[in-house]
């Protein structure tokens, strides 16, 4: 019992102490500018309390922001998801497939949401006020997409050869045989992607609201550096650092559920 | 009529000079309700000869036909148990045998389904297990329910590959029992895939012995004139047991004798230097250990 708490509580409390103490450290010595711990907890105070408070566009309770940032992600991710798992299944299923299109996966895959975003709010140019919106999602689903397809096709690739002969011999029709065996057997490396996903998603939304100047995390965060309040970037950095780590816990969580022997 | 038959059935795996005969001249007559054993060494290519009469494999040369009818591809009609059970690990043991009896019997009313899904568990002696998953299941109740799912599919043959062989001694005798008696209620044409002779001749009505491989074949087809049910303590008595068993293992033996391999393989002989402990070492001794190149290479014979 004594060990367990030491574990979960005393050893994580004395981590976040440590870089609190740091963080005071800095902005009393080198970093003259950094706010510390205290000022940024007083400036973030009305943010924190009332986190659903509108006062104006771009100065909302810090979970309202959130809200909207979840919920362009939501779609973003979905659009990912959707493209995604069919790109990951033909990948895993046709040699053909892959041959074609790998080299040309390989090389969008590392661009940095950064470089898509100006090519995005360019592809919806005619979308008018939209436009910044489309933009910000195309970029979330072509960053966000990769895990799942890569995930996708490696577990389409590793489905056993005893399942598919199962399938040969009852001759399932080729319907039958994606949902009744490579889907359900594909399904736990799908969600390990689905998660991978929903971080990549989480990272891109950041930059795409900083480029775009919508209203959300990132926005605001943008925002607050050019209007120099910088304990509000600090507030902004860990939402958004603890918003991601509970996306992640509930992914993993719904990703358990389907883990098949 | 023959009921399954193979003429002149050869395979192999790979292309050109690497490639490897699994399989030559196999020519096999099995008649319908006869329950035919086929015994080899491990890896000849037993689970090739299965696959080519389920039609998960094609031949090179020859022909396996079925009712007169050549073997192009798999179906239901040949009922397959796989050495390591083939369950889907995400469906329960009823909705595993279920997804077999919806294929094979699309038209029949759901009841008559789910009774004829639970008739099979129960032949099993699966009746508790029955909403259980694979991973749940020991080894034993898995291969079962594999059993079950095969025989639910009512085929015109079965196939059982190497079943028992993952499985404990114990259970696989229990097991053994159990395919024996299952076979007694149904009477099906069973070709069963096994390495240990005396499982084959404590079910089979037949037992074929498969030569060493590469490049196995058939040997003799040696009739188990021993009446059922058939007593296993009885059995290691019987003179008629004693007899075949001696058969097949010359059999077997002789094969592998035939079949003179040559290995060569890299021989790394050992770092040490005699040393005289009473003279002084000179200091010319070998320092560090022996190089790549100077690895020896030895062929021996395999018997």
């Amino acid at each position: 019992m004594k060990r367990f708490r030491l574990d979960w509580l005393v050893l994580p409390a004395l981590g976040f102490g440590a870089v609190i103490a740091f963080w005071y450290f800095s902005s009393a010595t080198w970093a003259k500018e950094l706010p510390n711990p205290t000022k940024t907890w007083l400036a973030s105070r009305d943010y924190v309390l009332k986190p659903f408070e509108k006062r104006g566009e771009m100065d909302q309770g810090i979970l309202r922001f959130t809200w909207y940032s979840l919920v362009l992600v939501t779609k973003g991710y979905l659009l990912a998801l959707v493209l995604g798992t069919p790109l990951g299944f033909f990948l895993g299923l046709s040699k053909t497939f892959t041959k074609t299109f790998d080299p040309i996966i390989q090389i969008l895959r590392p661009v940095s949401p950064l470089a898509w975003l100006p090519l995005g709010i360019i592809l919806f140019m005619g979308a008018g006020k939209s436009a910044s919106e489309l933009g910000a999602l195309f970029t979330i689903a072509v960053c966000a997409m990769w895990p799942t397809v890569l995930n996708t096709a490696v577990g389409v690739r590793a489905v056993p050869q005893d399942y598919l002969n199962v399938a040969r011999v009852l001759k399932l029709s080729r319907a039958k045989t994606l949902w009744k065996v490579l889907i359900p057997a594909t399904l736990p490396y799908m969600f390990t992607g689905f998660r991978l996903s929903l971080g990549i998603a989480w990272l891109v939304i950041v930059a795409a609201e900083m480029l775009t100047g919508r209203p959300g995390i990132g926005g605001f965060l943008w925002q607050e550096y050019n209007a120099l309040v910088y304990e509000h970037i600090i507030l902004c950095i860990l939402t958004i650092g603890i918003v991601g780590f509970v996306l992640d816990r509930l992914m993993s969580l719904i990703e358990l559920r389907f883990k098949t022997a | 009529m023959p009921f399954l038959q193979l003429s002149d059935v050869s395979k192999g795996y790979g292309e050109g000079p690497g490639r490897t005969s699994v399989l030559r001249d196999i020519s096999l007559t099995i008649e319908k309700g006869e329950f035919v054993a086929i015994v080899g060494y491990s890896g000849v290519g037993k689970t090739t000869l299965i696959n080519l009469i389920a039609g998960l494999a094609r031949p090179d040369s020859g022909t396996v036909t079925l009712n007169d009818l050549e073997i192009t591809e798999p179906g239901p009609d040949r009922g397959i148990v796989f050495q390591n059970y083939s369950l889907l690990p995400w469906l329960n043991v009823a909705e595993n045998i279920r997804l077999a009896v919806d294929q094979v019997f699309p038209n029949w009313a759901e009841a008559k389904k789910s009774r004829h899904v639970d008739h099979y568990i129960a032949m099993v002696n699966l009746t508790p297990a029955r909403d259980k998953k694979p991973a749940e299941l020991s080894g034993g109740m898995r291969q079962r329910v594999s059993v079950a799912r095969a025989l639910a599919m009512d085929p015109q043959i079965l196939l059982l590959d190497e079943p028992l062989s993952a499985l404990d001694a114990l259970t696989r005798a229990t097991l053994q029992d159990e395919i024996g008696r299952i076979w007694q209620e149904n009477r099906k044409t069973v070709v069963l895939i096994t390495n240990d002779p005396d499982e084959g001749i404590y079910l089979a009505d037949r037992i074929i012995p498969l030569s060493a491989g590469p490049n196995a074949t058939l040997g003799p087809s040696l009739t188990v004139d021993i009446p059922r049910p058939r007593d296993r303590r009885a059995l290691n008595h019987d003179p008629r047991f004693k007899d075949l068993r001696r058969q097949i293992f010359a059999y077997m033996l002789e094969s592998r004798a035939a079949q003179r391999v040559a290995v060569s393989r890299k021989l790394v002989l050992p770092d040490l230097e005699p040393e005289d402990l009473d003279r002084p070492r000179p200091n010319a001794g070998r320092v560090g250990p022996i190089r790549r190149g100077e690895w020896k290479r030895e062929t021996v014979e395999v018997q």
